[in-house]
């Protein structure tokens, strides 16, 4: 009896904190299919809004869809080998560099844009194109990626695999692509997941980079909010969360399979 | 496949030489003081001794994971390869945790460095076919690494650091990460193929039995150095120091007197063949092999003693007595004796099977 009646109790915390989280965004969402936010549900449902944001702002949905994918492509070039170094120099040199290529996570991307700014603000063309921004989400996403493949290789022992690879012949390059590469992609699986959902929803540094033509989704949702009736900014809230939800999915499935990463469907 | 059609695995491998090799780590660390070693083509050489006494770096030094210090050699029939790096040296590495990799299965792990020297599809097939048989792993060819046991996995590592027709086979504690059964049963298996293959071979382990088992010779190694190089029958009746002989199996040391072709203990005085280079007198450091010492009747016997303690481990029963030295002396007595704490008892000791240690008494 005084178990289920903790149970009880406990079960319902739970809800009250979830339904604290859950409602807000619920609310919404719902605000942006509601035809009239200010007479509620009873004023009826439409898409309108929703069309409407895609016709003010399909442009940002793309260009954050296209940078997400792009920082993903630098982190992937860089961030893999540069775990793969770090991991198998693991000297003080290597522990500095991992503290610096960390460093973006502490300071705030306000003063990282800033500092972007006061460099490369001279070259018109790169601080006009979108290329801009990229250089911010990929300093500021690449330590996850880092981070997560060097989590694995430390659980799988890479260094021995190297050199087992190295014995029977295999050269760096080679040895790279067929054993560390593949036996990292949990890790590798995972980082991704990050740093696209990371780039998606990412504000601050972007809102200091971006020009009026190169607007990201947050950015322009900021900007609805701003400017625009709040059934749009909903209906907005709701586009983004469609889109970032299932990579939230897909990140905790692949996050089970870290640690482990011979249960990895091949 | 029996072990005869492999017939055309044998006869490769090259003579090893490794000349004046230290090792001193980036942080001061000696690991290794200069050695000079040579290895014949084919022949198996066991680097035994106790953790951190450089056997292991100078393996790695052999495979090209490490580079000797300056003026230090490695030669592969009489070739320099010191620096030639570890995936042109053509070495077999097998590894402590075998380093399998879990994104092949087993054939695939066997066959990965044939595909790295461009072996084509159907030879590799063959080659690994021939090495799933030799080591007995016929059924698990398309297994994933993660569903072997640790005595299959060790065979695949086997396989595969041979697949390739190595100069020099390198084994770091193949066997350790097995238990005791499985390590005695592989052990067996291991000699067996390492002698069907003849290749030059260069072990390295902790386990003296292992060490005996499997070594044309064996270098025992310690803090760095080199300790003793022989056969195994060497390092066991004749080791060169105190620390080989307690290293390798068991031994009483003693401290006693040497008078004219007898050593005096504070248990009575035994008669010694070839106490070479002791003169009159002399305080000498003694070997016995816990096996070479007889009880007998207290009627007539050389030494004299009680038994302390009697540890009864099946085949044998170890005796510890005292009165006969300084400390307590283990004797191997047949299981068929019986023997009381408190009894006193004769010994006799085979002449032949005592040996004077060099070195400073304590």
């Amino acid at each position: 009896m005084r178990d289920r009646l903790i149970f009880g109790a406990q079960l319902a915390f739970t809800i009250v904190v979830a339904a604290f989280l859950i409602v807000p965004a619920a609310l919404s969402m719902l605000a942006g299919v509601t035809l009239n936010y200010f007479r509620g549900i009873q004023s009826g449902l439409t898409l309108q809004w929703v069309i409407q944001v895609w016709q003010l702002y399909s442009d940002t949905i793309f260009r954050s869809l296209l940078i997400a994918l792009a920082t993903l492509a630098v982190t992937l070039v860089v961030g893999i080998p540069a775990a793969y170094a770090l991991h198998l120099r693991n000297d003080r040199l290597s522990r500095a560099v991992e503290e610096v290529i960390t460093l973006p996570l502490a300071i705030p991307g306000l003063a990282l844009a800033l500092a972007l700014l006061l460099t490369y603000g001279g070259f018109s063309d790169f601080r006009r194109s979108w290329l801009f921004i990229l250089a911010g989400h990929a300093i500021f996403t690449l330590p996850f990626m880092v981070r997560s493949v060097m989590a694995v290789f430390g659980a799988i022992d890479v260094k021995t695999l190297d050199e087992g690879a190295a014995s029977l012949g295999a050269w760096p390059w080679r040895r790279f692509r067929d054993v560390i590469v593949p036996n990292a992609t949990p890790g590798i699986l995972a980082g991704s997941l990050m740093v696209v959902t990371l780039s998606l929803g990412e504000f601050n540094l972007t809102w200091m980079l971006h020009t009026p033509l190169t607007k990201t989704l947050p950015v322009g949702l900021a900007d609805s909010y701003a400017s625009m009736r709040l059934e749009i900014a909903s209906a907005y809230t709701l586009v983004f969360f469609v889109m970032i939800i299932p990579l939230l999915v897909a990140m905790q499935i692949f996050a089970r399979y870290r640690g482990n990463p011979t249960v990895l469907p091949r | 496949m029996s072990l005869e059609a492999s017939g055309n695995l044998n006869g490769h491998g090259a003579a090893l030489r490794l000349e004046n090799c230290a090792k001193t780590f980036a942080d001061g660390t000696h690991a290794l003081e200069t050695v000079t070693l040579d290895v014949a083509r084919g022949e198996t050489v066991v680097l035994l001794g106790p953790s951190g006494c450089g056997k292991t770096t100078l393996l790695r030094i052999i495979a090209g994971l490490e580079t000797p210090d300056a003026g230090g050699r490695v030669l592969f029939n009489k070739t320099d390869v010191t620096r030639v790096p570890i995936e042109r040296r053509n070495v077999g590495m097998v590894f402590q945790s075998y380093a399998l990799f879990p994104n092949m299965d087993v054939a695939e792990n066997i066959g990965y460095g044939l595909k790295i020297r461009g072996v084509n599809g159907t030879e590799r097939n063959a080659r690994v076919a021939e090495l799933v048989a030799l080591t007995g792993i016929e059924g698990l060819e398309r297994r994933r690494i993660d569903q072997l046991s640790g005595g299959q996995r060790q065979r695949v590592a086997l396989a595969r650091a041979v697949a390739v027709r190595p100069s020099v086979l390198l084994l770091d504690e193949p066997l350790t990460a097995l238990d005791a059964a499985l390590r005695e049963r592989l052990r067996g298996e291991l000699d067996r193929l390492l002698r069907t293959l003849g290749i030059t071979t260069v072990y390295v382990t902790h386990d003296q039995s292992e060490a005996m088992a499997l070594g044309d010779r064996i270098v025992v190694m310690r803090k760095g150095g080199i300790a003793q190089i022989g056969t195994p029958r060497d390092i066991y009746f004749a080791p060169a120091s105190r620390f080989v002989a307690e290293f390798v199996g068991a031994a009483n040391i003693v401290e006693a007197v040497h008078d004219n072709g007898s050593l005096l203990l504070p248990g009575g005085k035994f008669t010694v063949a070839g106490a070479h280079g002791a003169s009159l007198k002399d305080r000498v450091l003694v070997m016995i092999r816990p096996e070479s010492i007889k009880i007998v009747p207290t009627e007539g016997a050389e030494l004299l003693g009680h038994v302390e303690t009697v540890s009864f481990v099946g085949d044998r029963q170890k005796v510890a007595i005292s009165g006969i030295a300084a400390k307590l002396i283990v004797v191997d007595a047949p299981n068929s004796v019986a023997l009381k704490i408190g009894d006193r008892i004769g010994l006799t000791v085979d002449p032949s099977a005592v040996r004077l240690l060099p070195g400073d008494l304590p």
